[in-house]
């Protein structure tokens, strides 16, 4: 059988990984991290974008409008949390009129349905709390938001369940062309396979220069967020724009799937790809930027921070396709709108490689995976009936977010399942909260300690060195 | 649906005074919701002493303190569940129970007292900017692993906010052997209390540094240090004065918050200071029959006064249960001067509990004032305190005869004065 690894389980990678297991084909996904989705497609704006911002007749418009289209149908298939809210682009100055003009001519180019501009008292009559400075805006009924990560792990985990090999912490180091394509990891092991596809996000430069002769630049845009209790959730019922820059689409203001509201992202290039720390400076700016949509937005509201890379790709583009070194296929340079157009791209990049490569197709093929049962959004006869068939359903582990050890358990013992702290809660929210895990920490570890028979002193927050405790106390 | 009297939610202090006062009050269908494993609440954690000297006139373990409480509400009979979540209580006291027992519960009550505590305020809440790795714990987190769990947090500690989880919690990590290098504090002043800063820093020479905060928080896959600065009066850092120090673990007291997501169901009046429902002088909110007491209403410096103000809880409930609402005419209490807030907020035309305890929280370190009660400006009660600190909680006791100079309409103020 044909063999494929992908290197990278992001959104890119696990959707490509989705799409492949629809054919008979070896594939195995490398991933240098404890879990999937641990990089770029866990911090971002989790929107589904209308495709008004995207140049014509880039890779970059055309993915975005075709991965949009598929959300509605996927979300459901695959049980990840989206939602078609809308979204505004906000203009607060009449001067930048044409502006907003161009932004809605380029979304008719691209094809975006449905797109008005409307005054700024009609906006204020759709959404009560945005800036009396607002003079107009770019409405657009198709944007949607998405659960990143959820619809990351929900690829990957169909994958799974369909033939699809995960490895974790797999840290690529070499990728070289010999009779077949050669795949080096940190940890001294190598695999092989007939093609490589390289879904390495921020990294995707360093994997593609190690395997060919053209270079490839990926600059690190990190982009900082800050997260609002949900009590503050009726600030926002679209996807609040402003008139964007060129180092992106500006502040946002957005409701989550979840409720909560979600302001951000700053652009700063970074040298250090890993660096995902926030910063004091970053965070003033989203909060002062954001507050500019949305004056009422109260800091005291706001429960986390947190900072993603976007790989941007110096040429502007998406780079998708086989590279001059056959065997070698690239999918990089997937930022914004990368998320909206990950399904697309998953889609395209299957039947590209499925041509190339000659794949079958695979009869066995299961579309439809089934999410972790949400205790927190049920109602009370579907509560009484779970807590019947498990009682762990009716133990509360996490306060915030109401999330019982019944899910927790399920979300370790799935297939792909979670392995240290954030990635119960990236599968449960338990500890996503107006607490943040304040309560819930040991009560989770625990689970995991012995749902994964681990002693707690090796329980982490996210793999690696991450341990949250370093021993015993005095005996 | 099952019908109960009066329904306490929370086994903590504050519920176990609730409930052994409701039943002393004659009171017998009476029901704890406990959503631990135990009863007892906070109190299991926290196993140094200096707990029950108002109310035993004895130093306790909070363990021991707790014991007291859960032994006289067992003596009584009273119902409880444990590892019960109540997930809503709606205004007309109906509430949603569930539990790996029994499954989802309603139960309708007479009356309801909320216990059910307060939290800790995370990382998240003030805006700490930094790598987001492992070690960065909330004080009373890192205290449930150690003190309950027996697991160690780590070796070389700093410490954010001199509340007083933060102050115990450096003498702890101390006694297992950790380094704490040092507290640091964003105002100019701690919120703890000030024997803890005697007996948890002093005694062990650790450094508490005022008017300073955590900037950055370095380290890839677990805290590898944390840099510090100093702030100017607007709290805003300088960042001329930063300086780095190493260590593997912060830990984080900087504020306690009432826990009233239930009271928000329930459309309980919260107040914007304390974060606590608003209640008049018989513990009871603006929904008829839902009283609050302990840290979901305010939080206390000693667990001596929520248990005190939680036997008050129980007692009025149970006359709520067996007399209805007496009262509707509220005298609202205004604060000024330096006092940040008062509990109860308003008073009953006549209180019949005899003496009124009003508590209160001043907004900053005062010396040599008074506190004061004016009643249309004229001073119905006045005290001297030669020191007051916004970490310790105020009493004023207003006795029968000084009440009787209140009534409806009148402007009633507590603030402090000079003296």
């Amino acid at each position: 059988m044909s063999k494929i690894i992908i290197i990278g389980a992001g959104v890119v990678g696990s959707s490509i990984a989705r799409e492949l297991a629809r054919y008979n084909a070896d594939v195995l996904v490398l991933e240098s991290a404890n879990d999937v989705a641990c990089g770029t497609s866990k911090a971002n704006s989790g929107i589904v974008h209308a495709g008004f911002d995207a140049k014509p007749n880039t890779l970059k418009a055309k993915f975005n409008i075709l991965g949009n289209a598929m959300f509605d149908r996927l979300s459901v298939e695959l049980d990840f949390p989206f939602k078609r809210i809308g979204a505004m682009v906000l203009c607060f100055d009449e001067k930048d009129y044409p502006a907003l003009e161009e932004l809605y001519h380029k979304g008719e180019a691209n094809g975006v349905k449905g797109l008005e501009i409307l005054p700024g008292d009609k906006a204020r009559e759709l959404e009560p709390h945005i800036s009396k400075e607002v003079v107009a805006v770019l409405r657009a009924p198709s944007s949607g938001i998405v659960g990143p990560y959820e619809m990351t792990i929900a690829f990957a985990e169909n994958a799974c369940v369909n033939g699809v090999e995960f490895l974790f912490n797999k840290k690529v180091t070499n990728v070289r062309k010999a009779e077949d394509m050669v795949v080096e990891c940190a940890d001294g092991t190598s695999y092989h396979a007939d093609m490589v596809i390289n879904c390495a996000g921020v990294f995707a430069d360093e994997i593609n220069n190690m395997a060919c002769d053209k270079k490839m630049q990926i600059v690190a845009r990190k982009g900082e967020y800050m997260l609002l209790d949900k009590t503050n959730g009726y600030l926002a019922s679209h996807t609040l724009f402003q008139l964007p820059t060129k180092m992106g689409k500006g502040i946002l203001v957005s409701p989550t799937t979840h409720g909560n509201i979600l302001i951000g992202p700053t652009a700063h290039d970074m040298l250090d790809k890993e660096n995902v720390s926030t910063t004091v400076d970053g965070l003033n700016e989203v909060y002062k930027m954001a507050s500019m949509s949305v004056p009422e937005l109260n800091k005291r509201m706001v429960i986390t921070q947190f900072s993603g890379l976007r790989a941007h790709n110096v040429d502007g583009d998406f780079v998708i396709g086989e590279s001059e070194v056959k065997g070698f296929y690239n999918v990089a340079g997937i930022e914004s709108p990368g998320l909206t157009s990950a399904p697309a791209i998953g889609d395209y990049v299957a039947k590209d490689v499925a041509k190339i490569m000659n794949l079958e197709s695979n009869p066995n093929f299961v579309p439809v995976r089934e999410g972790i049962k949400q205790f927190s959004t049920m109602d009370d006869t579907q509560r009484a009936e779970i807590i019947k068939k498990n009682p762990l359903y009716g133990k509360v582990v996490c306060r915030c977010e109401v999330v019982t050890e019944g899910e927790i358990v399920d979300s370790i013992n799935r297939p792909l399942g979670a392995k240290d702290l954030d990635g119960v809660k990236r599968r449960t929210r338990a500890g996503m909260g107006r607490c943040q895990s304040g309560f819930c920490t040991s009560r989770i570890m625990e689970i995991l300690s012995r749902e994964l028979g681990k002693d707690m002193t090796k329980i982490t927050k996210f793999g690696g060195k991450s341990n949250v405790v370093i021993g015993r106390v005095k005996q | 649906m099952i019908e109960k009297n009066l329904i306490i939610i929370g086994g903590g202090p504050a519920g176990l005074a609730a409930a052994k006062s409701a039943y002393d009050s004659g009171e017998r269908d009476i029901l704890i919701l406990e959503r631990e494993n135990t009863l007892g609440g906070i109190l299991n954690q926290c196993i140094h002493n200096g707990f029950g000297l108002h109310t035993f006139k004895e130093e306790l373990t909070g363990p021991e303190y707790a014991n007291r409480y859960v032994q006289q509400v067992l003596a009584r009979n009273i119902e409880y569940k444990l590892g019960a979540t109540v997930i809503s209580v709606t205004n007309d006291k109906v509430i949603t129970c569930v539990s790996e027992a029994d499954g989802l519960v309603k139960y309708h009550a007479k009356a309801i007292i909320l216990a059910c505590g307060c939290r800790e305020r995370p990382r998240g809440g003030i805006n700490i900017a930094g790598s987001r790795c492992a070690g960065v714990f909330s004080a009373g987190t890192a205290q449930k692993l150690v003190n309950i769990d027996g697991y160690m947090v780590g070796k070389e500690v700093v410490i954010l906010g001199s509340g007083d989880i933060g102050l115990i919690m450096a003498r702890r990590m101390t006694f297992e052997g950790a380094k704490v290098k040092a507290v640091v504090e964003l105002m100019p002043y701690s919120s703890g209390l000030n024997r803890n800063i005697v007996q948890c820093l002093k005694d062990f020479d650790i450094p508490l540094m005022f008017s300073h905060t955590v900037v950055d928080i370095k380290g890839k896959d677990r805290v590898e240090s944390v840099v510090i600065a100093q702030v100017d009066e607007k709290l805003q850092p300088i960042m001329s004065t930063a300086q780095e120090i190493k260590c593997d673990t912060l830990l984080l007291s900087v504020g306690l918050l009432p826990e009233n997501e239930l009271a928000k169901f329930a459309n309980v009046q919260l107040s914007n200071v304390t974060g606590g429902g608003v209640v008049d002088d018989k513990m009871m909110t603006n929904v008829e029959g839902i009283f609050q007491c302990g840290n979901v209403l305010h939080v206390h410096d000693l667990v001596d006064f929520v248990s005190e103000e939680s036997e008050l809880a129980g007692k009025c409930a149970v006359d709520y249960i067996n007399n209805g609402k007496t009262e509707s005419d509220y005298v609202e209490l205004q604060t000024s001067g330096g006092v940040r807030y008062v509990v109860p907020q308003k008073i009953s035309r006549k209180v019949d509990t005899g003496e009124l305890k009003l508590k209160m929280r001043v907004a900053n370190v005062f010396k040599n004032r008074r506190l004061v009660v004016e009643v249309d400006g004229e001073e119905i009660f006045s005290k001297k305190r030669p020191v007051v600190a916004p970490g310790e909680m105020e009493t004023i006791t207003l006795k029968a005869d000084q009440l009787d100079k209140v009534s409806k309409g009148q402007s009633v103020v507590v603030c402090l004065k000079e003296v």
